[in-house]
């Protein structure tokens, strides 16, 4: 059949029909469909999960959590810092001291170093303070703090080396102009090098925190009262284990969730003057994850 | 002491047996040079001749390591004692830098910031200056290099040659009196080469002093006092520029110039 230039100017181009992927979703949702059924039909008591969502000792729980790993991150992103710009400098003892302090916290288990402090009482049985004098270690090492330092000093290896790769990601010419303006290396580095280094450290330092948001649930070995110790002191009494432990699993995803979303708009902050900025909102970007049939 | 003291006043660069050696390679061997208040001087010659180090040492991002540069009749980067130079501290060679200005190759605007926040961002860190004073005059130096409408721009949306008048801007805006320009061209697309070079001419015609590496032998031969072609790290001749142009006498400014004219 010999078809006319009016006829072909009229054909319509149709896109590659993805059949595989149908078939593909079908079987991932019955998979999906089965484990949902299967936890549905189990010795579990969703009511018992819910109920303890918003209880007092779960609540408290969840601050103590997000207290912690604000305060834990803050202080490995301050330590990450200096232990950067000291592995920087040309001093080898500077450097060496911060080769060495990532080195150890790096190398030794996180819950290893939250056992040390709160130990530390039995090496130093008394502490010298300045303002407090000679007092108990363990007057001083409470559960908070211990969690606190192990966390925290445990983090400041981490960000140390995420810190070093941002600040090495800013290119040479930056600190050549600066130092030709006349600004002093100390003012180089605040000024122009860290904002810039910033966007490459923020992303992984995202990560670090949402790490640590769950990471702070070890800090039950050291008595703290965070989520997951909270949780404990409830099922070993009521023995609904599971049924605890799933509040737990929906507070944590909650959190999660939420800095996600901050993290985001940090993101977007921070990448500003960049030709690859995020000018789309956040729903749109979701909504494109979700275009799934068209790509 | 000064040599060059036709008019008693002292130049505003005066370099004498500058050396410099990166590890095993010497790169300046010895570099004797003037540069009066008011002159633009070009340097020309080959990649690795040394001009761009020599440009370097002026400001100091460069240490030398024998001989003596100064500017403005000071030592840069050393203090004079007991027969020997001392490097100064970080603090004081910034503080020397302030009345050196310096345009790169690759312009190394500040990325995160717009282009009135690069000119402002010297006055107000470094010499105190209040913002809103500092703004006024950051606008009125972008006006004069053509930019007042990319004020709130950032560097990534810029042309290479609007990106090197913004840098030539903000080393203005601490009012340098020596200016200093690293092959300002040679990283533009050839069209983009011109509205930088007006920008120069028009520097040099207000009578700032400046020393200028470039391959332009038209601006070189248009704006300059003198010309000064290094090879292997010596000034190998120097003189008005249409004469060096022109007429060569060393032989191996001829053949540089035979590849470059």
């Amino acid at each position: 059949m010999a078809t006319t230039a009016s006829d072909e100017a009229a054909l319509v181009a149709i896109p590659v029909r993805h059949y595989g992927r149908w078939v593909g979703a079908v079987v991932v949702l019955a998979l999906l469909g089965a484990l949902i059924y299967a936890f549905s039909q189990g010795q579990i008591d969703y009511s018992i999960t819910r109920q303890f969502l918003t209880q007092d000792t779960i609540i408290r729980g969840m601050w103590n959590t997000l207290l912690i790993s604000v305060l834990a991150q803050a202080m490995g992103i301050a330590l990450g810092i200096i232990a950067a710009v000291m592995r920087k400098s040309k001093n080898p003892v500077t450097s060496g001291v911060s080769w060495l302090y990532i080195w150890f916290f790096r190398g030794t288990p996180v819950l290893l170093q939250l056992l040390i402090w709160y130990n530390l009482s039995l090496v130093f049985p008394t502490i010298w303070l300045p303002g407090l004098g000679s007092t108990p270690t363990n007057d001083v090492m409470t559960p908070f703090l211990a969690a606190l330092l192990g966390l925290g000093i445990n983090e400041g290896a981490y960000m140390a080396e995420i810190v070093r790769a941002g600040i090495n990601s800013v290119d040479e010419g930056q600190t050549e102009a600066a130092h030709a303006l006349g600004m002093s290396p100390a003012r180089t580095m605040r000024r122009i090098i860290l904002p810039q280094a910033m966007r490459v450290i923020i992303p992984p330092t995202g990560n670090e925190f949402i790490n640590m948001l769950k990471t702070s649930s070890l800090a039950y070995i050291v008595q703290f009262q965070e989520l997951t110790l909270s949780a404990q002191n409830i099922y070993s009494n009521n023995l609904a284990v599971v049924e605890l432990l799933f509040t737990v699993a929906v507070w944590y995803l909650v959190l999660t969730s939420v800095f996600s979303v901050f993290q985001y708009y940090l993101e977007r902050r921070y990448s500003r003057g960049s030709r690859n900025a995020a000018p789309q909102g956040l729903l749109s970007k979701v909504a494109g994850n979700l275009n799934f049939g068209r790509r | 002491m000064s040599q060059h003291t036709e008019t008693g006043a002292t130049p505003m660069v005066e370099a004498i047996g500058v050396r410099k050696r990166f590890g095993q390679l010497e790169v300046l061997k010895g570099i004797d040079l003037t540069v009066a208040n008011g002159e633009v001087m070009c340097l020309i010659g080959a990649s690795g001749s040394g001009k761009s180090t020599f440009l370097r040492c002026i400001n100091h991002l460069e240490r030398l390591d024998g001989g003596s540069l100064r500017v403005q009749g000071r030592l840069v980067g050393f203090d004079e004692r007991n027969g020997n130079l001392y490097e100064l501290r970080e603090k004081q060679i910034a503080a020397q830098r302030r009345d050196i200005g310096m345009v790169f190759q690759r312009f190394n605007l500040f990325p995160h910031m717009t282009a009135v926040q690069n000119v402002m961002e010297a006055p107000v860190q470094v010499r105190g200056d209040k913002p809103a004073a500092a703004k006024e005059r950051a606008m009125e130096l972008l006006a004069r290099v053509g930019l007042a409408d990319k004020a709130a721009v950032y560097p990534a949306m810029l042309s290479g040659g609007q990106q090197q008048r913004v840098a030539i801007a903000r080393a203005l805006a601490m009012d340098p009196k020596l200016m200093l320009f690293d092959e300002p061209t040679s990283a533009l697309d050839p069209e983009l080469v011109g509205e930088v070079l007006d920008v120069m001419r028009g520097l040099a015609q207000a009578g700032m002093t400046m020393v200028v590496v470039t391959h332009e032998m038209g601006f070189a031969r248009e704006v300059g006092d003198s010309l000064v072609f290094m090879d292997g790290g010596v000034v190998v001749e120097s003189g008005p520029p249409r004469e060096v142009l022109a007429n060569p006498q060393h032989q191996r400014t001829q053949a540089f110039l035979s590849k470059v004219l």
